[in-house]
């Protein structure tokens, strides 16, 4: 390492003290040089941007100075503050529907011997590799107003004119954030009902407890802390969403939030404004996750993180039909239907005709393939920035999460801080932050896909660096010391055990950050300039041109990447690698 | 000096001495077991023989090489000794052969030679025709016999044993007790294996050292250990035994009831004063009616508690002079009621002066 620091230390000497050169000295060792690099990237993908966020929030916009003026603007008018409250009524109905839909799902499809449950698990997957914003423009084509199937069906039955579903309304509003993002509580509840090992129960009953005594004194209880941290984490998911929003939420006059900070994003553009504005989502988002972690800690629930043992199934006799009755219909408004009349628009001439063999066409596939001015190179710009996304992300996870697990150097506590500290920063919020620090000159990035792939990679950090931390914790120490003895150094370790032992975990990591990535639409809105669009955002433009067969044609091909790149993912990994994450 | 030397080591974590003034010679081809209750150390001492963990004070050395000092050590990879983990830490992505052949190829040797020497090795270890098997497919034993291999294949200077039987049944760790052995046998390493198991390191090693809250209690042979503990820990760490006070004057040692020639035990006593011996249940005998027998010396009394260990009757004595107790081992055919009148009978020579 003298080679390295003695030429620094000497052009240093020259305008410093002596006395400072000597701790600087031993300071640069390859261990904290290392530290050095990574604090610093971590500096610039959170730090910088959240700082830039909160200081720019005080900051006045012609003068540069310190003022409370930003704050006045951002919540002086009634209908920035019906917007607040209107966010946090439809957060509120929104846990209530995901629970409803992804609690019972989740014990149907792990308790219980109702038929279909891997159907049911599947288009539960489905759920998760089909963006919101896409369901969303399914379920205008179904319960649009005038044109929704939904309506023309019951037009054509009651010869009534007017509409039986609406989505233009705070119910439409609810139930499609709700059906796009129920997955996350299935996959949390499911896991926690894996984890319950039947002796508890059979304790109960032995006892005395019947079974549904048994199911309301233990069994639930047990799930209860997963429940409630999924509702939290579906709270936050709901008012941080900005697709379904964008699409229904501005026809059905129902101001939110991410819509507000839109306006303050256009023309006259304010950033300091929608700041301040911006500051209230991270405080309740930071509030509830500190709120998780406080339940998640109480040791009553320790059981539940403890090893799953042998499950029995609940016998439901004849009401095993009426449980997947219910699912059926929980998957059907979430997936299927829309997803149907999607690929149905697509192939359509016009969706506002119906089905008729006249009416099929591939022109929208060639539109958007060949004519539109930006969806083929914002379905290339999609990919490539998932791609890089995931890869970063996860490289840069490994190392910091290695470093962190092994305890090579010291303070590496605050590396895997700031790794995770994203999580509590809503998509939208971070891309205001990364608007503020690096759009404008000197830095200048707006408009390139360099501020998106960081912007990404920031987002998705978290879930990188705890896939990554859990797999370098399952491997024993052990296992590298065993290299070491045998004569082998670190590198070899990493290279022959390490990294061999981590590749599923890894390429699973991949996977669970490329899917939302090459969808993300909300950390992209502010980000995308006039010839970096992606998917997400044209899409959006399409749906206000009023383009839905074409923007369904664009949405299917994103749709039909994605899932190729999964079933490659499940071919090589297992096909449970995503139901089952802990 | 030859063989592996631990001088003066310490290893202090904070404010607490892990391992301190730690002095051990191990000659080549020696088997010594470092043996006491968890936390004494001993796990530490290995890792930084095996150069894991960096002495604080104190060095090692390997036939007149400095290996650890606190101004720095030679990285483990460059020590040229192997190790077998308590995880075993078999690779899961190697096959059998794989993992014993790693140590083999890091030395670069050339392939048929490394075909050689994995082949012999597995042999040794019978597991020849599970050699393309996976790790997740072997039992707990066979992965304990490939470990073994793995460490032994590169015919290292110095062999570390942590704890490698505390994972498996009681009856599969009797039989890798007798396979370790046989291994040191047949290839004489030098060896070092940690345990909290008397029973292994007994059946194990040449000697045993003794640890106890980071010092060295003791080190010997496993019977001389047993028949002349030195400190109270040792004699209760190792077996169970009966502790009795007493004074020592010129000729005598005085105990409750009863007195002992000091020409009749078994070693040397200097100076008078208060002094502990230890009695181990198999010093003694029981019998019916008073043995007057020379040299002997016959306590009367009753029995106060039996139990029936398989091997051996574990009796409680009490002697009706002085109310001490006694624990006493009796072959399974002498039978004593509880309550019943009986003679205790003590061996002098077997009673052995300790240091608390």
């Amino acid at each position: 390492m003298t080679s390295v620091s003695h030429p620094v230390s000497t052009t240093w000497s020259q305008d410093q003290p002596a006395k400072v050169r000597v701790p600087w000295h031993q300071r640069l060792q390859p261990a904290n040089l290392l530290w050095l690099f990574l604090a610093g990237i971590l500096v610039v993908l959170i730090v910088a941007p959240m700082w830039t966020l909160v200081v720019s929030s005080f900051t006045d916009a012609k003068t540069g100075g310190w003022t409370l003026h930003n704050y006045v603007e951002a919540y002086g008018k009634e209908r920035h503050i019906t917007a607040l409250t209107n966010t946090l009524k439809m957060g509120a109905v929104v846990v209530v529907l995901k629970l409803a839909f992804g609690v019972p799902l989740a014990w149907a499809c792990t308790r219980t011997d109702m038929p279909g449950r891997n159907f049911v698990r599947y288009s539960v997957f489905g759920a998760f590799i089909m963006p919101p914003y896409l369901a969303g423009v399914g379920w205008i084509l179904l319960a649009g107003p005038n044109t929704g199937w939904i309506n023309r069906v019951w037009h054509s039955l009651s010869g009534s004119t007017e509409p039986l579903v609406n989505i233009f309304s705070f119910g439409g509003l609810v139930l499609v954030t709700a059906i796009g993002g129920f997955f996350l509580v299935f996959v949390l509840v499911s896991s926690a009902f894996e984890m319950i090992n039947s002796e508890m129960e059979d304790a109960a009953n032995i006892l005395g407890a019947g079974p549904f005594k048994t199911a309301m004194k233990v069994t639930f209880p047990l799930v209860m802390p997963a429940i409630i941290g999924s509702a939290l984490l579906s709270f936050l998911g709901a008012i941080a969403l900005y697709g379904v929003p964008a699409l229904i939420s501005i026809p059905a006059r129902y101001p939110v939030v991410v819509i507000q900070l839109t306006e303050f994003f256009s023309f006259p553009l304010r950033i300091q404004v929608a700041a301040a504005y911006s500051i209230p989502l991270l405080l309740i988002t930071a509030a509830m996750l500190g709120l998780q972690k406080l339940i998640l800690r109480r040791k009553g629930y320790v059981s539940v993180s403890g090893k799953g043992g042998e499950r029995r199934i609940v016998k439901l006799g004849r009401w095993r039909w009426v449980l997947f009755a219910y699912c059926f219909c929980v998957v059907a408004l979430s997936v299927l239907m829309p997803l149907f009349v999607l690929l149905l628009a697509a192939f359509s001439d016009s969706w506002t005709t119906g089905f008729s063999f006249s009416n099929l066409t591939l022109s929208n596939f060639h539109y958007v393939l060949f004519e539109h001015s930006s969806s083929q190179k914002a379905l290339v710009g999609s990919i490539g920035l998932g791609i890089v996304a995931a890869t970063v992300a996860i490289t840069l996870a490994l190392f910091i999460a290695y470093i962190v697990q092994r305890r090579l150097i010291p303070f590496s506590g605050l590396l895997a801080f700031l790794a995770v500290s994203p999580y509590v920063v809503p998509g939208i919020v971070l891309a205001i932050g990364f608007y503020a620090a690096y759009a404008l000159p000197p830095i200048a990035l707006y408009g390139t896909y360099t501020i998106m792939a960081l912007a990404f990679v920031t987002r998705f950090l978290p879930i990188a660096f705890t896939t990554s931390s859990a797999g370098v914790r399952s491997i024993h120490p052990e296992m590298e010391e065993a290299v070491r003895i045998l004569g082998g150094g670190r590198v070899t370790a990493l290279r022959h055990v390490v990294g061999p032992l981590l590749k599923r975990t890894l390429a699973g990591g991949w996977l669970l950050i490329f899917v939302p990535a090459a969808q993300e639409l909300s950390t992209a809105i502010f980000l995308v300039g006039p010839t970096t669009r992606v998917v997400s955002v044209v899409l959006l433009d399409l749906s206000e041109e009023g383009e839905l067969e074409k923007l369904a044609a664009l949405g299917s091909l994103l749709l039909i990447i994605i899932v190729a790149v999964v079933a490659l993912g499940m071919r090589y990994l297992g096909r449970d690698f995503m139901l089952r994450r802990s | 000096m030859d063989g592996l030397v631990l001088r003066k080591l310490g290893r202090r974590f904070g404010a607490v001495d892990a391992v301190l003034d730690f002095d051990l010679h191990i000659k080549p081809g020696e088997f010594v077991s470092l043996l006491g209750p968890s936390g004494c150390g001993k796990t530490t001492t290995l890792r930084m023989i095996a150069g894991f963990i960096d002495p604080t004070s104190g060095s090692i050395e390997l036939d007149g090489k400095i290996l650890s000092a606190p101004s720095g050590s030679v990285p483990p990879e460059k020590r040229g000794m192997s190790m077998i983990f308590q995880s075993y830490a078999i690779w899961p992505n190697m096959t059998v052969s794989q993992n014993v052949a790693f140590g083999l190829n890091l030395r670069k040797l050339p392939s048929d030679e490394v075909k050689k020497r994995v082949g012999a090795v597995l042999e040794t270890v019978r597991m020849s025709h599970l050699a393309d098997r996976y790790p997740a497919e072997l039992s707990g034993g066979q992965q304990q016999r490939v470990a073994l291999a793995r460490a032994v294949v590169i015919r290292p200077a110095v062999l570390l044993l942590d704890e490698p039987l505390s994972n498996l049944d009681a009856n599969l760790r009797e039989e890798m007790r007798f396979e370790i052995k046989r291994m040191h046998d047949e290839f004489k390493i030098t060896s070092v294996y940690v345990t909290h198991d008397q029973g292994e390191a007994m059946v194990t090693s040449d000697r045993i050292a003794v640890m106890n809250n980071g010092r060295l209690e003791q080190i010997d042979t496993p019977y001389a250990l047993y028949s002349r503990p030195k400190t109270r820990f040792v004699a209760s760490f190792i077996g169970r035994t009966n502790f009795l006070s007493g004074n020592c004057g010129n000729h005598m040692i005085d105990f409750a009831g009863f007195s002992v020639p000091l020409a009749m035990i078994g070693e040397e006593v200097t100076g008078g004063g208060p002094i502990t011996v230890s009695i181990r249940p198999q010093a003694m005998k029981l019998s019916a009616t008073e043995v007057p027998r020379d040299k002997v010396i016959n306590l009367q009394g009753s029995v106060q508690q039996s139990a029936f260990l398989g091997e051996t009757w574990d009796y409680v004595f009490q002697s009706k002079d002085s109310g001490l107790q006694f624990r006493v081992a009796a072959p399974p055919a002498d039978v004593f009621q509880v309550g019943a009148p009986a003679w205790l009978q003590i061996d002098p020579a077997q009673i052995v002066p300790i240091a608390d």
